[in-house]
């Protein structure tokens, strides 16, 4: 495409072209009515002077008979200006006037005519052109006909110079219009253009590239700016993606190579039947782990994507916090640790089971897997509580633990995937639990936060009511 | 104890606590000629008569006509899909208990599955004990088994209907949960069930724990239905999962 038919194609021009097809027609219906309106009045003013003529000569006519009414029209006759007349006879024969070369005919036909005429005192035809006029053909009693006129040549020029002033208007609103638009686009272009190239670098893989933005704050600007926050956000989970990749790769690195280690050790140096199968049983344990990591994973990544959307229903968050509970006490109590539900009031919430089961789950495996059986700050054995409660129009889920809880300054880190803190690396899991239960909350539009629980950790995942509101489309 | 190995021997059966096993008819519809053969080959070897499909067609035409008492069918299969394959197969009234096989793991693929008609679904990768555990169950509950109102194992009796557990004279008192726990085992006494089952059909949850929860859930009803008894009823069979079973038969 060449630059010129790419300028003709944007949009910003085609609608200067929709702007100056409409302005220079109202500019031409303006003009061409002014024009119309203005002859009208000439016209009308015309036929009132030799409709009053008319009646002044007559009344001379009357007055003093033929005689009177020639001196009367060889006087106005010789007047310098645009009036003509004309005095015949029954036959056509002049008798006094200042007009000749009148078409045939003329004079036969009373009443308003236009027509071409010569002045007397202009000489033969051929050496000037012929007038235009407005006439008035009278038949005067006794046989006489009078014509009175006015020339149209200034009706004419005043209409013509209307009617130019017209077009050179509209030509130089069409000229300026062009000009106008094609700068306009220009600039828009350059900047569009500005906009495609930084896109087409990004495209081509540098996600630190950003849009321009030209400060004037202007919509363009605006789309920059949102754009640029838009690949800011694709930036960060990119980066968020290869972190994880690294610490998905790191995470199942570790258990594929002690599997593929122990196998191997088993081949190299088994001896008996109970050997091997210690070497087996301990590669399937070791498996499954792997695959109880990849589910996790996988169950991430879907609430993450949005896709468990679906399965959204109405129940009470009370319920579930007394079911996980339920579930976990035993786990709790082996441990040393009491734990209790406090979730009498029902918590309606709509959302997704399962997956808010199993978030909570999480957060209460959490606080059993760190807390430790005395409390060491008030000597009280260890407790976890777990509550569900409304607040406003947001559900909290909340566990809190009176173990050695999470720095503040690590609390954002342990969200993501497979951190676990240096101190915990000895405990079994995937780390992946707290991860879980963040994207649970925010597949809901809910958030999942950790405080402090003085001591110990608290953690909120809080939930809106009505469950997730739709993304329109 | 029982050990996984235990189930993969099923001819070399110790004193203790073994499967009520019963030769079972399988057919394996899936397409992956290796993972068929794997299960066709680990089904045999614990004495069950199974044979493969490896696309929907064929798999069809075979559940059709024989006489199968379980069907493992894979979701993905090349012709038929393996829910299409369960749905041609209910409309011609074809009762035969079918447990889906698939990669697509979470709970609404299993909600869909289970809507066409599947009795069961099991996620890849799964572990050979965890489906030969829930193969046996789907070809029990034909028998009806669940209908009973009074349970019994051993000297153990569960009532259903008054919500009374006796061992022997002794009233045993349970908590609600561990009254369902016990109940599901009793249900499937002398069958494997492993604890994704239980967590599946006790708690109605489909996610993994992490931490073995129902491990703890089980020792607490063995404390109290076992506890003081020379002939203990319920056994942890290593790799695989838990079994009722009255040991002294």
């Amino acid at each position: 495409m060449t630059a010129l038919g790419k300028l003709f194609r944007t949009t910003t021009f085609k609608l200067t072209l929709v702007y100056l097809t409409v302005f220079a027609l109202f500019a031409a219906f303006l003009l061409g009515y002014f024009a119309l309106n203005t002859r009208r009045l000439i016209t009308e003013q015309i036929t009132d002077t030799v409709n009053a003529e008319i009646t002044g000569l007559s009344e001379q006519y009357r007055i003093g008979g033929i005689r009177r009414l020639v001196v009367v029209v060889d006087a106005r006759a010789r007047r310098p200006g645009s009036s003509l007349y004309l005095v015949t006879t029954f036959a056509g024969e002049s008798l006094a006037g200042n007009v000749t070369s009148l078409p045939p005919g003329t004079l036969d036909n009373p009443g308003w005519t236009e027509t071409g005429y010569r002045r007397l005192d202009e000489g033969e035809a051929g050496e000037h052109p012929e007038h235009h006029a407005l006439v008035r053909v009278f038949q005067l009693p006794g046989g006489f006909r009078l014509l009175v006129g006015r020339d149209l040549d200034e009706r004419e020029r005043l209409y013509n110079i209307v009617l130019s002033a017209g077009r050179w208007s509209i030509a130089i609103v069409i000229v300026l219009g062009l000009a106008g638009g094609l700068f306009v686009t220009r600039r828009v272009l350059r900047r569009v253009d500005a906009m495609t190239e930084t896109t087409r670098t990004i495209m081509r893989g540098d996600l630190g590239g950003r849009l321009p933005v030209a400060g004037t704050g202007d919509e363009l600007d605006r789309l920059a700016e949102n754009l640029n926050l838009m690949l800011e956000r694709i930036e960060a989970l990119m980066h968020g993606l290869k972190e994880v990749s690294d610490n998905i790769a790191h995470d199942l690195k570790t258990p594929l190579t002690r599997l593929r280690n122990r196998a191997e050790q088993a081949l190299r140096s088994g001896k008996n039947e109970t050997e091997y199968r210690a070497a087996l049983e301990s590669t399937i344990e070791e498996s499954d782990g792997l695959i109880r990591t990849f589910n996790a994973l996988l169950m991430i990544a879907r609430a993450e994507s949005g896709q468990a959307r679906d399965n959204m229903s109405e129940f009470d968050a009370a319920e579930i916090a007394h079911d996980i509970g339920e579930l976990y006490e035993p786990l709790a109590e082996e441990k040393g640790i009491a734990l209790k539900v406090e979730a009498d009031a029902p918590a309606p919430l709509k959302g997704n089971r399962e997956l808010i089961s199993q978030a909570l789950a999480n957060l209460v495996d959490n606080s059993i897997k760190y807390a430790e059986p005395r409390d060491s700050i008030n000597g009280g054995p260890a407790q976890i509580i777990v509550r569900a409660l409304s607040e406003g129009d947001r559900i909290l889920l909340t566990v809190a633990d009176s173990g050695p809880g999470i720095p503040e300054a690590d609390r954002s880190r342990v969200v993501e995937r497979f951190v676990r803190l240096e101190q915990s690396r000895s405990q079994p899991g995937s780390g992946l639990g707290l991860s879980l239960a963040s994207a649970v909350a925010r597949l809901h539009g809910g958030e999942l936060t950790l405080a402090d629980n003085h001591p110990g950790l608290k953690s909120i995942i809080a939930l809106p009511r009505g469950g997730p509101v739709q993304i329109a489309g | 104890m029982a050990t996984y190995a235990d189930i993969q021997r099923p001819f070399g059966r110790t004193a203790e606590a073994q499967p009520d096993r019963v030769t079972m008819r399988l057919l394996v519809i899936e397409d992956d000629r290796d993972a068929a053969d794997y299960l066709v080959k680990a089904f045999r070897e614990v004495g069950h008569v199974a044979d493969a499909a490896t696309d929907g067609d064929d798999g069809l035409a075979m559940a059709l006509d024989g006489q199968y008492d379980v069907l493992i069918v894979d979701r993905m299969l090349p012709k038929r899909d393996g829910l299409a394959l369960i749905g041609a197969l209910r409309a011609k009234g074809m009762e035969t208990p079918a447990l889906i096989l698939s990669a697509l793991g979470q709970v609404d693929d299993r909600v869909k599955g289970l809507r066409a008609g599947g009795d069961d679904y099991l996620p890849k990768p799964y572990s050979f004990s965890e489906l030969l555990a829930r193969v046996e169950v789907l070809a029990r509950r034909r028998v009806g088994r669940t209908e009973e109102t009074v349970l019994r194992v051993g000297n153990l009796e569960l009532d259903r209907l008054s919500h009374q557990v006796h061992r022997g004279e002794e009233e045993i008192t349970l908590q609600p949960r561990e009254f369902r726990l016990l109940e599901y085992l009793m249900q499937h006494a002398g069958q494997v069930v492993t604890r994704t089952m239980l967590l599946e059909n006790v708690w109605d949850y489909h996610f993994d724990p992490q931490t073995n929860v129902i491990d703890v859930h089980i020792s607490r009803l063995r404390s109290k239905i076992d506890k003081g008894f020379s002939q203990p009823l319920l056994h942890t069979i290593r790799g695989a999962g838990y079994m009722i079973r009255d040991g002294a038969r």
